[in-house]
């Protein structure tokens, strides 16, 4: 039994991690060999599937029904999955490591969060047609950016293009500057942090320390019912697989191929006629338009968004979810957010004060022996 | 004169067991009362009993003799002869309200004491309250007063005083007078003077004394305000001192930078507890022995983070970031299990608590004081370490140029341990230093973090000159700014500041290498 | 067939079991379940600890007395890290699977707001044991903290009293947040009903974890040159150790601008050297100083509680207002319990109406019949060298809490006050 149970998880394990080589075959199926596709098409159609009708369709006394709660912390592992994907593009394929990424992943969730705010309508604390913090702050109207922002579409547009133009200027401004390397790492943490404070303020308009919560409904479906939560792990999980086929499309084109070299040379780069700004700047926009729609998905399953988000420790969370995967294969930082905050919803409830002593010592292990993350282990295997 | 005769009649009768149980334990107004009867007297043994009910000393049985407290021994009140305490004994307490009045009282008592110091004393704490109930006293203590500075003094409490005498020369002699010491207390009395003054003489005089005591107040706040900038720089200057030279030798930016600092400040705690346990007559000085102490577990645990982590991943920079990271969770969970939670207790030792008063108004604390000089003095060390030892002259070639250094024979890796070691224990004495200012807890250590990371980024790398000046230039400009926009605004727009500033100059302020970062 | 590797197999099965751990059925009842969400690591972990350990303490206490309908009580502790989406995960795990008949936890207003639809969605019970701001009544949740009428109010009007110094003028003073603009907006407005003009009332806010005080002592001082001045500081956590350390070393003195704070109680007090803050103020419903029968026994049992569970911090380990109020809530749950002889959230929300209980504030406190708050004493205490209060001042009968507070426009149409 344990030999089956272990061959299978090695196959399984096998399937998602090969040598790196030339795949035959044009478009889609040139981007994995076939036993990954199957395993990855095969992934989401279960879990798409499965994990909805367990939870819907089975009732709750039965030991097959998969629990609300899990269908919510599944959700919001998946829109990590996802921030964890957009990280490793720009870290394991750019070689750009921005300390700085849960901003762009809270601005999405900030600008989904004014859509939900707007949607409570009048059924808040004050029987507002404004927001319940505006009310307690004497506001009499709303704010200029406030406006339009009861348009679900609005919103949702906002929701990639906030962080996508953020991360164009900022991006455009720091790669001309040719800042690399540590400095640049600490820039981005000095931005989230800026953002963070700006955020707190409850001048600001977005709530200050409380944010937005209390949410009621999204596009007229409530929040609290099961089948919104089902939908929204569904959309979740699309958008993972989405981003990651996207992705994998562009790194294993030409343009992936100069990203790399930009990572592993980039002087060698520029020398050879290709301008790494616009493949930096490009591949950083990006990456910031991926956090910002998982933030977005991220928000109406969790019913809380605050500047808490925006801190610096949660950004460097994110790069220990990607060098814990295995940075620069787009799969492993899938697998490494799993794991961590898999770990953490486990820890903090078994053992909650050792659950720091786990995450520090696993900085250090993976950054010192499996430099490669957990999927490199598989791949030296592959060999 | 009728009045102090008859005072001085019932000096002997005054300090009695019925006025002492109404002290103990009688209402508020009569307590009052039988204080505000205690002080007419001038008696020194009363002076003893309100000092006791003024420090917590007095306790009293809900029957029974009233009794005085000193080191665990209680002796009675009226007689002073030795108690044994008895189980249902309860301090005396007192409100603000009559811990104002039984300060007034003493000072009122202090007025008369032989020596001028205390004179001195008792009239510049007038100065802060001036209290019209006390004039009398006032002008009894000026006619028999012969130190001069205690005469400037009263004379100026007089004059607060007399502003509103119906005399005009009194009052112009009273505006002089408050002209020469300027304040904000004298700034409100004058202004209220000038709003009901009448007589043409003294009002052009007033109007020129509120004149010229603003503009003194506008220099205070000036002064102040560039106090509170360097003072502010050199807090950031400690906090981040340790890491310019780990960052300028190593290419390394510790992310366990702020615990290094909670280390530093921990072991300040310990020092101090152990004083307080086993020598609390020399628990004044204990700074002496804490300001090593720090500077030695700091760096230990520096070497040690050295050895295990930083060693390992030496020229990948960005994975030392993060492991230095997990490491920074190690050190703040174990603090956490080891002392609790909660924040500890460091106090400021008796001489540096308080404050000197330089101008109008302007205070300027000793502490911070005191860091700024600890701040120069840490800073004199650096210097002289780095360009005039050995070792300094070892860590400066491998910054400059690591390859060529080992290539001569510099043993890069010892120089490594012992740079990333002095870092930590200067991070160390910045802990120490910032136990007497602000909190000591498990989480101390993120506040300064990113603050310590901006002025090195800011100041560049490799040279001293460049963490002083960001971190004076941040600390002031950060001064500058918050009372016109508020804390937080500052903080961005100073953040904000330096993002672009980077951007213009990758390098920062002082740079030794002349292109932008490379690794 | 290469060999497989150890830790590979190891990490995948780590995987499984995460994400299946969601689905492990709750155990039999023998016991019943109670949950306690409180912060162990974190910002919040410096004041959420001691909660936890309090709750652990009650159920120990009560379990000694043979438990609840016959059946012991079983503590649920979870960690959520002062995060506040984990808070809400947590809440909702509680509910679910572990099934808890109750949760005492939350502190900060986000972390109650963020777990709040959770309790209404699941129909679960919370109680939350710490001042706040009012503008929120639940059905869902137990307000055994106080509303800003049992606490900001009565200590304005002590301060304005001539007991208090006569104050005429006031600086608000507070971390930017929705806890302090709420009290400061409720004492805006009573002090305009009391009649201090709007020139003499100033209103500052400073950031989380600010510690440069410098600039906001200075212009306490310019302030307060106007004299009867006294300071009102909702000011949070960690920054109240910078600003007192800096109003003492400037100069001003508790008899010179008193200030009186509604964050800093006993737990705060133990990370400062109180000598310089001797005769500065403090409002709470409980004090540790108090001498009555029910303190003296509450203490008496969290000494022994620290001493045998070892727990850091040992003998300088001390009691507040929120310890005071978890204990009382814990009880009132449990006589709520008995009283409706079942867990079912309906019928204890029933029988926690008019719920009386012998508090350690020396009061009897009673569970109001509609509002869900507590009524609760006030005190006003005076820091003394020793990190403890001397009450100066208290009201002589509990008093009803105002969860929506009638100085807030639109809280006039409200029903229930």
């Amino acid at each position: 039994m344990s030999t089956i149970l272990s061959r299978s998880l090695y196959s399984l394990g096998a399937g998602l991690s090969w040598p790196e080589r030339p795949l035959d075959g044009q478009g889609l199926r040139a981007l994995y060999p076939r036993r990954t596709w199957a395993i990855l098409l095969g992934g989401y159609a279960l879990l798409a599937i499965l994990v909805p009708l367990l939870n819907l369709a089975v009732p709750a006394s039965s030991a097959f029904h998969f629990p609300d709660h899990a269908v919510a912390l599944g959700g919001k592992i998946l829109c990590y999955a996802t921030v964890a994907l957009a990280m490793d593009l720009v870290w394991g394929y750019a070689g750009i490591l921005s300390l700085g990424h849960g901003l762009f992943f809270a601005l999405g969730g900030y600008a989904m969060g004014m859509y939900l705010m707007r949607a409570i309508g009048t059924d808040g604390v004050y029987g507002s047609t404004l927001p319940d913090f505006m009310v307690f702050l004497d506001w009499k109207q709303l704010p200029w950016y406030w406006a339009g922002s009861d348009r679900f579409l609005q919103q949702a547009a906002l929701a990639v293009l906030a962080p996508a133009l953020l991360a164009f200027v900022f991006g455009w401004f720091a790669f001309r500057s040719r800042i690399r390397g540590v400095y640049f790492s600490i820039i981005t943490q000095a931005l989230t942090f800026a953002f963070m404070l700006l955020f707190f303020r409850n001048q600001t308009g977005f709530g200050g320390n409380n944010g937005f919560t209390d949410f009621k409904r999204i596009l007229g479906f409530p929040l609290a019912s099961p089948r919104t939560r089902a939908a929204l792990f569904a959309l979740s999980l699309t958008l993972l697989f989405a981003a990651l086929v996207g992705c994998r499309m562009l790194v294993r084109s030409k343009f992936g191929r100069v990203l790399t070299a930009i990572r592993d040379a980039e002087d060698r780069v520029r020398f050879c006629g290709y301008d790494p700004v616009g493949f930096k700047l490009f591949v950083w926009t990006l990456s910031a338009a991926i956090c910002g729609l998982a933030g977005a998905l991220y928000v109406p399953q969790v019913g809380i968004i605050n500047p808490s988000e925006m801190s610096p420790a949660n950004s460097v969370e994110i790069a220990i979810w990607v060098a814990v995967g295995g940075r620069g294969t787009l799969l492993g930082p899938v697998l490494g957010a799993a794991l961590i905050n898999g770990a953490k919803s486990w820890l903090t409830v078994a053992a909650p004060e050792a659950w720091l002593f786990a995450l520090g010592l696993l900085f250090i292990v993976v950054t010192r022996w499996l430099p490669n993350g957990v999927l490199g282990l598989f791949r030296r295997e592959a060999k | 004169m009728t009045v102090s005769v008859l005072a001085a009649l019932t000096v002997a009768l005054a300090l009695d067991a019925g006025v002492l149980d109404k002290i103990a334990r009688g209402s508020q107004p009569e307590r009052e009362e039988a204080l505000a009867a205690l002080v007419a007297t001038g008696d020194p043994g009363s002076a003893r009993v309100l000092r006791a009910l003024l420090e917590g000393r007095l306790h009293a049985a809900p029957e029974g003799a009233v009794l005085i407290e000193r080191d665990g021994a209680f002796s009675d009140a009226l007689s002073g002869a030795s108690v044994p305490p008895t189980d249902d004994l309860e301090k005396v307490t007192i409100n603000n309200r009559l811990r104002r009045s039984l300060q007034r009282a003493l000072l009122g008592l202090e007025m008369s004491a032989p020596e001028p110091e205390r004179r001195l004393e008792a009239a510049r704490a007038l100065l802060q309250a001036p209290d019209t109930d006390l004039l009398p006293a006032v002008e009894a203590a000026l006619q028999r007063e012969s130190d001069s500075r205690v005469r400037e003094a009263l004379l100026t409490t007089q004059g607060m005083l007399a502003l509103s005498a119906p005399e005009s020369n009194r009052r112009l002699a009273a505006i002089a007078q408050l002209e020469r010491v300027p304040g904000a207390i004298t700034k409100r009395l004058l202004a209220d003077r000038l709003a009901v003054e009448s007589d043409p003489a003294v009002r052009t005089a007033l109007e020129r004394a509120v004149l010229g005591v603003e503009a003194s107040l506008r220099r205070a706040d000036r002064a102040g305000l560039v106090f509170s900038g360097i003072s502010l720089g050199s807090v950031l200057l400690l906090a981040a001192l340790g890491l310019a030279v780990t960052f300028g030798l190593m290419g390394v930016i510790n992310m366990a930078h702020g615990e290094l600092l909670m280390v530093g400040a921990y072991a300040t705690w310990m020092v101090q507890l152990a004083f307080r346990r086993w020598s609390p007559a020399w628990l004044d000085w204990y700074l002496a022995v804490a300001v090593p102490a720090s500077f030695i577990a700091a760096a230990l645990i520096g070497a040690l983070l050295e050895v295990t982590v930083v060693r390992k991943l030496y020229g990948r920079p960005l994975e030392t970031l993060l492991a230095t990271f997990g490491a920074s969770l190690l050190l703040m969970q174990g603090v956490r299990s080891a002392f609790g939670a909660q924040n500890v207790e460091v106090a400021n030792p008796g001489w540096m608590s308080g404050g000197i008063t330089v101008l109008a108004g302007l205070v300027l604390p000793w502490n911070r004081i005191v860091i700024l000089l600890f701040c120069s003095l840490v800073l004199l060390m650096v210097w002289m370490l780095l360009s005039r030892t050995r070792l300094g002259l070892l860590v400066r070639a491998v910054t400059q140029n690591r390859q060529r250094a080992g290539g001569l024979g510099v043993p890069t890796p010892r120089v490594d341990l012992v740079a990333f070691a002095l870092g930590s224990g200067i991070a160390g004495l910045g802990g120490c230093a910032l136990s007497q200012i602000g909190n000591v807890g498990p989480e101390m250590g993120q506040g300064f973090i990113v603050d310590s990371f901006m002025v090195v980024v800011l100041g560049g790398v490799g040279q001293l000159a460049g963490t002083i000046t960001a971190a004076l230039g941040l600390g002031l400009a950060n001064k500058m700014l918050e009372p016109v926009a508020g804390a937080v605004l500052a903080k961005i727009v100073v953040l904000a500041f330096i993002i672009l500033f980077i951007q213009r100059r990758p390098q920062g302020l002082f740079a030794l290498r002349g292109r932008a970062a490379d690794e | 067939m290469p060999k497989v590797r150890k830790p590979t197999a190891f990490t995948w099965l780590a995987l499984l079991c995460a994400t299946l751990a969601g689905a492990l059925p709750a155990r039999a009842a023998e016991t019943i379940k109670v949950g306690i969400l409180h912060s162990l690591s974190g910002t919040m972990a410096i004041s959420e600890t001691s909660l936890k350990d309090v709750a652990l303490m009650t159920i120990e206490e009560i379990n000694a007395k043979g438990g609840v309908l016959g059946k012991k009580l079983e503590p649920v502790v979870v960690d959520p890290a002062s995060n506040w989406p984990l808070f809400a995960e947590k809440a909702r795990q509680l509910l679910t699977q572990d099934k808890v008949a109750a949760v005492f936890g939350c502190w900060t207003s986000v972390s109650r707001k963020s777990v709040l639809p959770v309790f209404e969605e699941l129909n679960g019970l919370l109680f939350y044991p710490v001042q706040y701001e009012g503008e929120e009544l639940s059905q869902n949740v137990f307000y055994t903290g106080a509303a800003p009428n049992q606490q900001a109010i009565p200590a304005v009007e002590y301060l304005m009293s001539k007991e208090g110094g006569g104050a005429k003028r006031f600086f608000l003073l507070g971390t930017d947040y929705v806890y302090p603009r709420t009290t400061n907006k409720i004492l805006r407005a009573f002090l305009k009903v009391k009649g201090i003009p709007e020139s003499d009332i100033a209103e500052t806010y400073t950031p989380f974890g600010h510690n440069d005080y410098q600039t906001i002592v200075a212009q306490i001082k310019a302030f307060g040159a106007g004299g009867h001045t006294a300071v009102v500081s909702t000011i949070n956590g960690d920054s109240n150790v910078p600003f007192y350390k800096e109003l003492g070393n400037q100069g001003l003195k508790a008899t010179d601008i008193p200030v009186v704070a509604f964050s800093v109680g006993e737990e705060e007090l133990r990370g400062i050297d109180t000598k310089p803050l001797v005769g500065h103020l403090a409002a709470w419903n409980y004090f540790m100083s108090l001498k009555n029968k029910n303190n003296a026994a509450f203490i008496k049992m969290w000494k022994a509680y620290v001493k045998k569970n070892k727990l850091p911090g040992g003998d300088s380990r001390v009691t507040n207002d929120p310890m005071e109020a978890t204990y009382v809530g814990m009880h009132m749950w449990a006589q709520a319990v008995q009283k409706a002889g079942s867990t079912k959230v309906d019928d204890v929300r029933k029988a926690m109406a008019g719920q009386t209980f012998a508090a350690p504030s020396g009061f009897t406190l009673k569970m109001d019949e509609t509002n869900h708050h507590l009524w609760k004493p006030v005190y006003i205490g005076e820091v003394q060298g020793d990190g403890q209060f001397d009450v100066v001042w208290k009201t002589g009968t509990a008093i009803r809490a105002q969860p929506w507070s009638p100085f807030i426009a639109g809280n006039e149409k409200r029903a229930e006050r």
